[in-house]
């Protein structure tokens, strides 16, 4: 074996300055060090942070400065400290509120249905086939939302077979008989509205209870069919609650978002469905009544946070990150 | 890089404390330049803290680290002139094999980088692989590398942070020889810190054996084995059988001093006896036992609990009448083996014994399961 | 029918994957129609002519543009400013970090239209006129939080041991951050850059919020179309993106196949 040809001079010149050296004597104890570090996390953070403090923290105190001034676009705004707005803004749009509430509750419930499955089946069923129904579960996310949900229009058209055949197979009138459809149209009516709005949100539901399931060892549901359970025992006992920290995240990343929603609602929906949402936007940027608006906008910020806080005591996970 | 030349690296009062946590007591230790030098002890005891003081990866509470005249105690790790072969291999996954072990080569701008890497990969037997990257090869051919790539840069001290311990059995045994040889070849000093006091044996001129924080008894291997200084150094390196046992007064004869045991006198070289001891623990390895009266002067008589056949030798336990048990350990020479249930003597030589002072714990060292790192 | 039992979750997957494309094939389907009247709705005739003339419509391609620029301006600041956060989370101590956590957390948790309109209230306030510079600062503001989640996650796994052995072999630290840590960060910032640029192509409400009539971003744009009667190029974009979009990841999962390869 050759000795390292380049080792057969003595000490190699250094090439990079020298460190401080010192006389060998004693010296006082090194005190903890990396004090001057401290500045470097705190440096990292601000920008950003800075960004987001003034940009979604100061608005959201703006916004409620808004909803308590009165005037008009033309003669400016006046801070009066107006809490009857509030009242107002309840007392007229109350169904409003009231539907965004259902409708996302309703499109999560039916997320949490229809996406269970299928992120059982990526997370413990796929195998090979894992990566593939995964780019096929986020790729339609990547192109635009507008779009697609246009789609639905022609999909659920009376022209089409999903309607015909829901007419033929009297599912149309169970539906109407709810209230859910428009006369006996799936197009324009709450139904289309609830699938557009589950139709949407499912990544948001799929990803994180996939994210939650492929932690479960498979083992554990071995154990449970050796221990006399039955599929849909081990299913209740074991699998559900092993995965509640992604269903919880998962209605969460549906709910919200579904409830601000007036998209779905709008293309697929008809006068008698509007949600908050599109209130807002009207009385924003159509009605200019601002103060009203604001009042509407912080209405809908503080139920939802009010629910979403209610919900995670319940369901008892902090850690949503 | 600072330039210290070479050098003994020594360690003056060197300590490390988390709040009221200490890690490592105050250290003095000097590692001769050019030695194979091993820090051994189980896990906890400080020895991979010292590693990375000696780095630069941690800093010490207090004392100082040299090299030769050099106090390299401020210098930053990246200043030193100190490499790290770590326990994980810590080979940079987004660069070929080349580019990592040229890495250190490069930060100091050397323009001959590639040509001293490639020869130091064949150093390693593995001329080879340096256009792959860490995740195409296996954890034999990654310890390698990682290897290497600290080697290259001719530290004053290399490293090694138990890098052996994920390698399987034959593997393992096989870079042990390796790595010595290495060595040997390039002359530099070696630091190797592991709890496999076998591996420790076979490889280093010198060893530390470290407990909670502190040295325990710092020689060379067969030092260390047949005249350890604390029953902690008996225990963990190798087996050790300790008897209570009290001295006797009267001359002795000869270097030998008489001990008595259980109602049994017994005899121990009179420098393998700590000084003015009067209660003792007599220890003596399963090896140095025979059964029969061939071993030497000190008898006992016991009966045989186990046998159990390791291919190379036979280990039986032998119950004493006072309920302690002795390991004995026979070559499988041919001779016949005892059987269990049977009545046997056990015997040994005066020199083959060693004596610590009895208010030591008899199980320090000794209870410790295989520990992966 | 004991086969259709065992294999009951793969069916409703099978079943809800189906749910969740046909909408993409139907535009895709759509785009080479050539509809009877204004609307886009039912299957006339096959035609190209859109394809062939995808800037056919006025506006559209100057939507298109603005959504693009304003995109990559909005993910590059956010994969900057979040991967900063990111690293200040993972990779140091400080005070504050729970409060850091929370801050970076709400905007992901707040309806957009909330977003959206207390934006404006706070440009109306500062007489912040509403345009391209409001769009692009309020698409920095929602894609900072998902790059910080992106990059957080990638740094999470970078071995702490790898930054120490680029000190131990003589890298500062500011090469030690170029030439190790970045380097292996770059995948998940990269992600969190993507994720951001198709948050912000992809806004409408908060877009439409702050936006003026000179501003017309690519949703916009379609939105509007809705009533008026949307052009066949939409349709055409549409398949483009899911076609890029799935060009993309699969193209990511590929090469990182390739590197992972074992040797024998």
């Amino acid at each position: 074996m050759p000795a390292l040809s380049w080792w057969t001079n003595v000490a190699e010149p250094g090439v990079l300055p020298s460190a401080p050296t010192r006389a060998p004597q004693e010296a006082p104890p090194l005190a903890e060090p990396r004090r001057r570090r401290n500045w470097v996390p705190y440096a990292l953070l601000l920008p950003g942070l800075l960004w987001l403090v003034v940009f979604f923290v100061l608005p959201m105190i703006t916004l409620g400065s808004q909803s308590l001034q009165e005037g008009n676009v033309d003669d400016g705004y006046v801070f009066t400290g107006n809490v009857g707005i509030y009242v107002e803004a309840f007392k007229q749009y109350w169904p409003q509120m009231v539907r965004s509430i259902i409708y996302a509750g309703s499109a999560t419930v039916l997320a949490l249905l229809l996406g269970y499955p299928l992120a059982y089946f990526i997370a413990q069923k796929a195998g090979r086939w894992k990566n593939v129904v995964l780019v096929l579960v986020v790729a339609p996310f990547f192109t635009s939302f507008l779009i697609r949900t246009l789609a639905w229009r022609t999909i659920l058209s009376d022209d089409w077979f999903i309607t015909q055949w829901a007419r033929k197979l009297h599912i149309t009138d169970l539906l109407q008989a709810v209230g859910l459809t428009n006369n006996d149209s799936l197009l324009f009516s709450q139904f289309a509205v609830i699938m557009g709005l589950t139709y949407n949100f499912l990544p948001f539901m799929i990803l994180p209870l996939y994210t939650s399931l492929e932690r479960l060892d498979p083992r554990l549901l071995e154990a449970a069919g050796d221990l006399y359970a039955s599929p849909w025992q081990t299913f209740r006992k074991v699998t559900w609650p092993l995965s509640l920290p992604g269903v919880v995240a998962g209605t969460l990343l549906t709910f919200i978002p579904a409830a601000g929603d007036f998209i779905n609602a709008r293309l697929l929906g008809n006068t008698q469905t509007t949600m908050l949402g599109s209130v807002i936007d009207a009385q924003f940027l159509r009605v200019l009544d601002y103060p009203l608006a604001a009042a509407l906008s912080f209405i809908m910020l503080l139920t939802i946070v009010t629910m979403v806080t209610i919900y995670v005591r319940k369901a008892g996970t902090e850690e949503l990150l | 890089m600072v330039d210290t030349g070479k050098g003994d690296l020594s360690l003056v009062a060197l300590t490390k404390s988390y709040g009221s946590f200490t890690a490592v007591q105050p250290l003095d230790l000097t590692i001769e330049a050019g030695s194979f030098f091993a820090l051994l002890g189980p896990s906890g005891c400080g020895k991979t803290t010292t590693l990375r003081m000696i780095a630069g990866l941690d800093a010490p509470t207090s004392g100082r680290i040299r090299i030769g005249e050099t106090d390299i105690t401020d210098t930053k790790a990246y200043q030193r002139n100190v490499n790290t072969v770590f326990q994980s291999y810590a080979l940079f996954p987004h660069m070929t094999i080349l580019d990592n072990v040229m890495f250190g080569l490069k930060r100091r701008g050397d323009k001959d980088a590639k040509r001293k890497a490639q020869e130091t990969l064949e150093l390693v037997q593995l001329a080879q692989v340096g256009d792959k990257r860490p995740t195409q090869l296996s954890g034999g051919m990654q310890q390698r590398v990682a290897l290497a790539r600290a080697l290259v840069n001719r530290p004053d001290v290399l490293l090694l942070d138990e890098p052996l311990g994920a390698l399987d059995l034959k593997l393992r045994r096989q870079m042990q020889i390796e790595l010595k040889r290495i060595q040997q070849e390039v002359g530099l000093t070696f630091i190797h810190v592991t709890h496999d006091q076998e591996e420790a044996m076979t490889m280093a001129d010198r060893i530390a054996v470290m407990n909670s924080g502190s040295l325990e008894q710092l020689g060379d291997p067969a030092t260390l084995y047949e005249m350890p200084r604390s029953t902690f150094v008996a225990n963990f390196l190798g087996q050790s059988n300790l008897l209570r046992a009290q001295v006797l007064d009267g001359p002795g004869t000869d270097g030998v001093v008489r001990v008595r045991s259980h109602g049994t006198d017994l005899e121990v070289s009179r420098e393998h006896l700590p000084a003015g001891a009067a209660d003792v623990w007599l220890g003596v390895r399963p090896e140095k036992l025979r059964l029969g009266e061939g071993g030497g002067p000190n008898r006992l008589r016991g009966i045989v609990r186990d046998v159990s056949f390791t291919g190379v030798a036979t280990q039986y336990i032998v119950e004493m009448p006072w309920g302690q048990e002795l390991t004995v350990v026979q070559q499988n020479d041919g001779t016949a083996r005892a059987t269990l249930g049977e009545a046997v003597t056990v015997s040994w030589a005066a020199a083959h014994g060693f004596a610590l002072d009895a208010s030591q714990d008899a199980d320090a060292g000794a209870e410790l399961v295989d520990e992966r790192g | 029918m004991g086969w259709i039992r065992r294999h009951l979750v793969a069916f409703a997957a099978l079943a809800v994957l189906v749910y969740m494309l046909v909408p993409n094939i139907v535009v895709a389907v759509f785009s080479f129609n050539e509809p009877k009247g204004k609307f886009n709705y039912n299957f006339n005739e096959f035609s190209t002519a859109a394809w062939t003339n995808p800037c056919g419509t006025q506006g559209i391609c100057e939507s298109l543009g603005l959504s693009l620029r304003i995109g990559v301006i909005a993910s590059i600041t956010a994969a900057v400013l979040g991967s900063m956060i990111a690293f200040a989370l993972g990779r140091y101590r400080f005070r504050g970090r729970s409060a850091t956590n929370l801050l970076i957390f709400m905007p992901m948790a707040t309806p957009e239209v909330v977003m959206g309109s207390s934006l404006l209230t706070l440009f109306l306030a500062l007489g912040v006129p509403s345009g391209e510079g409001a769009i692009l600062i309020a698409h920095i503001m929602f894609c900072v939080s998902f790059v910080v989640v992106a990059v957080k996650a990638r740094v999470a796994t970078l071995d702490p041991k790898l930054e120490e052995a680029a000190a131990d072999l003589g890298a500062n630290p500011t090469q030690t951050f170029l030439r190790v840590t970045l380097p292996l960060a770059a995948p998940g910032i990269a992600a969190g850059a993507l994720l951001a640029f198709s948050l912000s192509f992809d806004d409408y409400i908060i877009t439409n919020f702050n936006a003026s009539p000179s501003s017309i971003t690519f949703p916009m744009f379609v939105w509007g179309a809705t009533a008026r009667g949307v052009p066949v190029q939409v349709y055409v974009i549409g398949t483009v993106m899911f076609l890029l979009a799935l060009l993309f990841v699969v193209t990511g999962q590929v090469v990182g196949k390739r590197r992972n390869r074992q040797v024998a």
